[in-house]
């Protein structure tokens, strides 16, 4: 039997088709996105007291980017032994991004992701060596039997075993009472009296399996989904495992909040990245010398290990100086020459890496490839922990990694992995089209405007992790996800629901069903729209770009929607899902097309490149850009670098208030000694 | 001669498969299908197979992450594994011998 054959004749939909049911969901707090930030918002809101909802288009007990598990617990300067206070590290990360990522929500994980990570302990989580298989570790503290990263000396990034923790905390959203609604996308936030630009108080959602549509009231809203992913690069074809948030990040967040009014920032930034791209690797899964495989020893074809130097350039003789800082160095944030940002970073935070003329080197003769990463040549702790706990815990390694590997005959302790970062020599990956580009597939991208509470420019609509123009990892997603589901309980506590606009409801409804009505030889499928999109973006914002290639691009946007868009069909709630996702890929390469031409001038920190404009950097440039949809058309405003004000001063209040408030709220809520 | 013969074996007018089509294999001896893989997939790339027992259906292979819940959700040990796209299998080197070696 085939895949949708049963003796010749197409299989009937497995589940029950409920086009148009409503199902009328009431809550305090509706959480839209059930992945790390989501869970988090919704336990924090619970213990507040606050009755809470969760859409999520997936199944939330592995949904998210980190669904299947997280190794760097990162940016955790409340920890311990950190030697770096929060406020010097969170400025530190902003710096290094030339002042361009959201101050509130790095300090927000600066001072609390080690707090969070107690919290997920008391969860059931693992957070530290318990069975002293690290005992006398350089990288571990023996006090608290906690693991660290990178700097030894600062300790300020704790490894950890998340690949269990998702589970645990969906179990905890259900011990607190949220009220989980899986394979519900979220597609429409619902605003008061309908009215554009105003308070939010609710949202509408899409049963993926029924077809059936679900219908929130709430006090408060936290938008915790991801980032849009596919805007410049599609192919279900090509990409395989090698991408590290999951395809159907479609920026539905982004979309929704954009139709509702919120105003967005750093929308015009996207980096030329291999991550995504179509002829990428198993993400974490070949051998390398950054993030989990951080400081693994690189070998050329012979044997020959690759020296490191340090961010000054001074050659290092051991594993144990890969994770120090250099000679009068504070200290450093990440290092092994990191991903494939062009811009550097601050060297005064650069941390040690494989010597960045390695092509050169080999080109003249002195290495010979192919590269390999040579874990049997580490010292036998750094070993285990790349390989056993980084790979095994973080992303989506546990087994697709470590255990495919494995199960082929892989033996850490006696095979070199191919490394395809350095296969012959390059220093970074490279995408193989240079036109494709990734809109925070890694890294520090734009997003929602928020202020101290995490709160949007519409009252009532907060937004934690992936789209609050901060970090992209793991304890940024779990520490403004509690912060921002406490932030929205106490909203919700001194606001009353409002109604519900009956107009706008059915406005959404025939939104999300038209595809369905769709039919005839001039059907578009949900894939062949997207890649069209895609090769818009490709073609017309890429880089370098300059006002005609924008405008192109606005115009070839606006005619796929305007033609192709409405022939998008879909024959079951599945497809239904997908197209939806598409249209909000595309509303999202509008918000970046739009964005771009408003920022006249280039950019190294924002990998921005105008031949019009191409002074980088110019002083009177140095500030935030702000896009929103108004009810006229699109609008554009600017925001100074640092409009955050004090780091400190404004978390601690509010800070005290969210431990008061989740103190008081979950009866069986335990803080620890 | 019947007239089934003088027209040749049977062959459909089929088209073609999305790839990589087989992003997850079940061992049909294994698997009770009890369809866990099905409730927790990220992408909801699988149906239940209308047979109560079976393995479950891949619908939408193309849309598969390689995230591995549906693996290590199973309660049945070998009863599916991940199959890396070919274009995707990693290599290795035995340092001590110099052979090389794929997944």
């Amino acid at each position: 039997m085939s895949a949708i054959h049963d003796d010749g004749r197409l299989l009937r939909w497995p589940y029950p088709v409920r086009y148009g049911n409503e199902q009328r969901v009431e809550a305090d707090v509706l959480v839209l996105g059930g992945g790390i930030a989501g869970v988090w918002a919704a336990i924090a809101a619970a213990r507040c007291g606050a009755r809470v909802a969760i859409l999520e288009k997936a199944a939330t007990v592995h949904a998210g980017a980190g669904g299947a598990g997280v190794d760097h617990w990162q940016w955790a300067a409340d920890n311990p032994a950190s030697r770096v206070r929060p406020e010097e590290l969170a400025q530190a990360l902003v710096d290094n991004q030339g002042g361009y990522r959201n101050g509130i929500s790095t300090y927000v994980q600066c001072a609390s992701a080690y707090e969070t990570l107690e919290e997920m302990e008391r969860m059931g989580g693992k957070v530290r060596d318990t069975a002293d298989e690290y005992r006398g570790a350089d990288f571990r503290d023996e006090a608290s039997r906690l693991l660290f990263a990178y700097d030894y000396t600062n300790r300020f990034v704790i490894r950890v075993w998340g690949a269990d923790y998702k589970p645990l905390l969906r179990k905890e959203c259900l011990r607190l009472g949220v009220r989980i609604l899986d394979r519900t996308a979220a597609t429409a936030l619902l605003t008061e009296d309908g009215r554009h630009g105003a308070r939010v108080v609710g949202a509408t959602g899409l049963n993926t399996r029924t077809g059936a549509f679900v219908v929130v009231r709430a006090k408060a809203v936290i938008l915790a989904t991801s980032r849009p992913q596919r805007i410049w690069t599609f192919s279900t074809e090509l990409r395989g495992l090698s991408t590290f948030r999951p395809p159907s990040d479609a920026g539905n967040g982004y979309a929704m909040a954009w139709r509702a009014g919120a105003q967005f920032t750093m929308m015009e930034k996207s980096m030329r990245s291999p991550f995504g791209s179509a002829y990428s690797f198993p993400a974490y899964g070949s051998g390398n010398a950054i993030n989990t495989w951080y400081p693994c020893t690189i070998v050329d074809a012979t044997g020959k290990e690759v020296p490191w130097v340090d961010g000054d350039g001074r050659v290092l003789h051991n594993v144990a100086e890969r994770c120090r800082p250099a000679p009068g160095q504070r200290f450093f944030i990440m290092g092994g020459g990191s991903s494939s940002l062009p811009h550097p970073g601050l060297k005064q935070y650069a941390g040690p890496k494989p010597i960045p003329d390695l092509e050169e080197r080999m080109r003249r003769g002195e290495f010979t490839p192919p590269f390999y990463a040579d874990l049997a040549a580490m010292p036998e702790l750094e070993r285990k922990v790349i390989w056993g706990l980084m790979v095994g815990n973080e992303g989506k390694t546990r087994i697709p990694v470590m255990q495919t590997y494995a199960q082929s005959g892989f033996d850490p302790e006696r095979d070199m992995l191919q490394t395809y970062d350095f296969l012959r020599g390059s220093g970074m990956r490279e995408p193989v089209v240079p036109q494709e580009r990734t809109f925070g597939e890694s890294g520090v991208c734009g997003g929602l405007l928020t202020d101290w509470d995490l709160m949007s420019t519409l009252p009532g609509l907060f937004g934690a992790g992936d789209l609050v123009f901060g970090g992209q990892d793991h304890s940024h997603a779990a520490a403004t996800g509690r912060y921002a589901g406490a932030r929205a309980a106490l909203f919700a506590r001194a606001h009353a629901a409002a109604g519900l606009d009956e107009r706008q409801l059915a406005d959404e409804k025939r939104r999300v069903y038209a595809p369905l009505s769709v039919r005839g030889a001039r059907t578009i499928d949900w894939k062949e729209l997207n890649a069209g999109i895609a090769r818009v973006m490709q073609n017309y914002c890429s880089e370098p770009k300059n006002d005609e290639l924008l405008r192109l691009a606005e115009t070839w946007l606006a005619d796929l929607q305007a033609n192709e868009a409405p022939l998008a069909g879909a024959d079951n709630p599945h497809k239904l899902m997908r197209t939806l996702d598409v249209a909000d890929i595309l509303t999202c390469a509008r918000i970046i097309v739009h964005a771009c031409r408003a920022r006249r001038a280039s950019s190294a920190y924002l990998h921005f490149n105008r031949l019009d404009y191409p002074d980088v950097d110019p002083p009177e440039w140095h500030k935030w850009i702000t896009v929103r949809q108004g009810e006229h058309g699109m609008e554009t405003s600017e925001l100074p670098i640092a409009f955050w004000g004090g780091l400190e001063d404004n978390y601690r209040p509010r800070h005290r208030a969210n431990l008061a408030a989740m103190g008081s709220g979950g009866a069986a809520h335990r803080r620890s000694a | 001669m019947d007239e089934s013969a003088a027209r040749g074996p049977e062959v459909y007018a089929t088209p073609n498969s999305t790839t990589p089509g087989q992003p997850v294999v079940f061992d049909a001896a294994v698997c009770t299908g009890c369809n866990i893989c099905v409730h927790v997939c990220l992408e909801d790339v699988f149906i239940p197979h209308p047979r109560k027992g079976e393995p479950p259906i891949l619908l939408y292979p193309e849309e598969c992450w390689y995230c591995g819940p549906c693996v290590s959700a199973c309660p049945h040990e070998g009863a599916i594994r991940l199959n890396h796209p070919l274009q995707q299998r990693v290599r290795w080197k035995r340092k001590s011998t110099g052979e090389h070696f794929r997944v």
